[in-house]
């Protein structure tokens, strides 16, 4: 893992610093709000519904024991004794008061973290492949250039006044974990046919009140050449973007206003004329970031023989768990562990002070005392010997946190909706908790198999329902909470949007819908290795608009609710 | 009341800045916006007095880039905080176009960003504040490393730890 040299912590340590005199200066009525906003957002600090909310960095996603202890600690001393983890890899707090928000940077900079541009227009948190440097699958680990790509955009001076946030997403595997085609700069590694690493550049993705696929604005750029191709792009974005409107200030309406070829020619006029510069990745600093992403003393061991037909039998719930909540190590004999926090009826993401600690101390027992956050809101122990698989399995499900369903149905990103957020129109914590409970101690969960649910709370999707192979978004009609459905959305290396199934439903009907929608899936599909999404790809929509609003279709639906309002 | 700082020092501003529509003074240093610049170039050269070019957010300064060794000021305008143009095209105005002279920042210009000003190329600054200078002397404080290499020749931490690693 990356670990702060003393320019990194110097660095921290100022920001909390400054800081410190700027909620005073706040304090003092020095600065009005309108002033300060931008200042305490810069430092991750948003006024939500009932209190600050504190929004913290967990680099493209990567964790120590030591830091969790430290999440855990802040948890206690300045929240309500939990914290939750997000969509984008980092950890929020909910409760936070103005006054203890210098202290709060001043505990993360002792363990080498901060809250910078975790918000505000600025370039936020890069984000990665949560099985970064472990996957079986991976060309090369994306971390080097995340870092490179971290310091780079730190209180970058140019571009801190971006027209508006600006997400980046690397990943160095063919199976995409890091949804980069949906970030305004997505970075996919491959091997060119010389087998030399180089990066695809997607530029445009998003979701929220817009969604757009990324386009591609350059197949190929050499390693050495990433972060003066980024400088050309955000410098064209923060020329050009928009800012008389805020819903229209993504680089995404952009390019898509000059589109795709215009927008490249601008970026690579741009380039041409840096890209020699000081910005060139220099060999000795690859190195020396590369460093520190060097490999644990792994043991030589074998693949140990987990298939699930010869463990069913002892053990159907730690074969189930083993099917769906551990992935292929790099290295033989090693595992990748994802710990759910989704446990039915619990809120999404959520985790305590208690189980932090507790997870910090499993995670030094089995797995180098590493971890990683993921973009659907879980954590991963990211190196666990295959041999203690089934002792980690026991001391996870006593913390309640080896709800076996990764990846199915449970395992469902929510927003925090109205129970937190300003700009809610529906809740929706409590759609997840139903449909989640829903599906809780039934083996259809397995059987279902890859199936991805999504919940935003309004159309800001910040629950990314439009990549959900079911996204649920709440919309207010007359001051109703109403809950749309749409289908077919998948954030992968073959990203799509999801398409309305039709008119809203009431809170109380969406776990029934969402279940015939799941019964149709296992009607038709093609065999159980046909998952839902590609069962949907290839059948359509209309089944499922049936199964949901019944032969007659959604209009007679409506009136006939109508009538009996 | 707006004050001027430049090079880090209160300075009485030696120019006249005049609208569009205003003519332009016998005598005397004189800060234009970019039309009067556009239409009255030679005029304002003959004058043998310093000349300044006012340019407004959406007036790209590649337009004077050919210009700039005959201008001793370029003024950039902030319409508000968080249009945040200005910053690219310092940058491009020290590092592209070669400009030496004096380059300030204008409009509404917030103690918190004469930092990241400096970082891009700004030497002056137009704030409303009753005690500017020491306000400029807390912000300079903020912070003594940098990620990135920028326009005010200041060593990156990247630069630095190689210094240290030849040195060390
Ligand atoms: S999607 Fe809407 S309700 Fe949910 S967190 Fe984002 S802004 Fe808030």
């Amino acid at each position: 893992m990356y670990r702060y040299d003393e320019f990194d912590q110097q660095l921290v340590n100022e920001r909390a610093e400054q800081f410190r005199r700027q909620v005073r200066r706040r304090m003092n009525g020095e600065l009005t709000e309108d002033q300060f906003k931008p200042l305490r957002l810069m430092n991750g600090l948003y006024l939500q519904l009932h209190a600050y909310m504190l929004r913290v960095n967990v680099p493209y996603g990567c964790l120590s024991a030591r830091q969790l202890r430290q999440l855990a600690h802040i948890a206690r001393k300045y929240d309500k004794g939990y914290g939750h983890f997000t969509t984008r890899q980092n950890i929020q707090y909910n409760w936070i008061r103005l006054e203890d928000a210098a202290d709060i940077l001043t505990d993360l900079a002792a363990v080498g973290m901060n809250a910078m541009q975790s918000s505000g227009n600025c370039v936020r948190n890069v984000t990665a492949d949560h099985y970064a440097g472990r996957a079986r699958d991976e060309l090369q680990d994306p971390r080097v250039w995340c870092e490179l790509l971290r310091q780079y955009s730190i209180l970058n001076p140019e571009f801190s006044y971006l027209p508006r946030k600006f997400k980046i997403a690397v990943t160095g595997a063919p199976k995409d974990r890091a949804a980069v085609a949906l970030h305004d700069i997505g970075l996919r590694m491959y091997l060119n046919e010389g087998g030399e690493p180089g990066f695809e550049v997607i530029v445009g993705g998003g979701q929220g009140r817009t969604p757009v696929i990324g386009k591609t604005i350059r197949e190929w750029i050499e390693p050495e050449h990433v972060i003066s191709y980024v400088e050309a792009i955000l410098r064209i974005y923060n020329l050009y973007g928009r800012r008389d409107n805020i819903y229209k200030a993504r680089i995404k309406i952009l390019v898509n206003a000059l589109g795709i070829d215009k927008y490249r020619e601008l970026v690579e006029a741009e380039w041409l004329q840096i890209r020699d510069g000081v910005l060139k990745i220099a060999p000795e600093e690859l190195a020396r970031i590369d460093a520190y992403f060097q490999p644990p003393a792994y043991e030589q061991l074998a693949d140990q023989d987990t298939e699930p037909s010869q463990l069913h039998d002892a053990d159907p719930a730690f074969a189930a768990w083993l099917q769906s909540n551990v992935a292929e190590h790099k290295v033989v004999g090693y595992a990748i562990v994802n710990v759910s926090l989704k446990s039915p009826g619990k809120i999404p993401g959520d985790l305590s002070a208690q189980k932090m600690d507790a997870l910090a101390d499993l995670a030094d027992q089995y797995s180098f005392g590493e971890l990683r956050v993921s973009h659907r809101q879980n954590l991963v122990l990211v190196d666990v010997k295959q041999s203690d698989l089934h002792a980690l399995w026991q001391a996870l499900g006593a913390l309640d946190l080896a709800t076996p369903n990764i990846g199915l149905a449970s395992d469902i990103i929510a927003c925090p909706g109205l129970d937190f957020c300003a700009l809610a129109n529906t809740r929706s914590i409590p759609v997840a908790q139903d449909i989640a409970l829903h599906f809780a101690n039934s083996t259809k969960l397995q059987h279902v198999g890859d199936l991805t649910i999504n919940i935003s709370g309004c159309m800001n999707a910040c629950g990314h329902h439009h990549v959900g192979n079911i996204g649920i978004l709440g919309v207010d009609k007359r001051g109703q909470e109403f809950f749309q459905l749409t289908l077919g959305g998948s954030s992968d290396e073959h990203a799509s949007l999801g398409d309305r199934v039709g008119p809203g439903l009431p809170q109380s009907e969406v776990p029934g819908a969402i279940e015939r929608i799941v019964d149709t899936y296992l009607e038709i599909r093609d065999g159980k290795d046909e998952c839902f999404l590609n069962t949907y790809r290839r059948c359509g929509m209309e089944v499922f608009r049936t199964a949901v609003y019944g032969p007659a279709g959604p209009a007679r639906r409506v009136t006939a609710t109508r009538q009996v309002a | 009341m707006s004050t001027l700082i430049k090079d880090n020092k209160l300075t009485e501003d030696p120019f006249t800045r005049i609208g569009v529509d205003d003519a332009i003074p016998a005598q005397g240093a004189v800060l234009v916006p970019l039309a009067t610049w556009q239409d009255h170039r030679e005029k304002l050269l003959r004058r043998g007095e310093p000349v300044g070019v006012w340019l407004k957010s959406d007036e790209h300064p590649e337009i004077i880039a050919g210009d700039v060794n005959h201008l001793q000021l370029i003024a950039l305008e902030f319409p508000t905080f968080r249009d945040g143009r200005g910053y690219s095209y310092a940058r491009l105005v020290r590092e592209r176009y070669g400009f030496e002279g004096e380059l300030r920042a204008v409009g509404d210009v917030l103690l918190e960003q004469l930092h990241y000003m400096g970082r891009v190329g700004f030497n002056a600054f137009e704030v409303d504040s009753e005690d500017a200078l020491a306000e400029l002397e807390i912000a300079a404080r903020d912070f003594s490393v940098w990620y990135q290499p920028s326009a005010d020749g200041r060593a990156s931490s990247a630069q630095l730890r190689t210094e240290l690693k030849r040195h060390g």
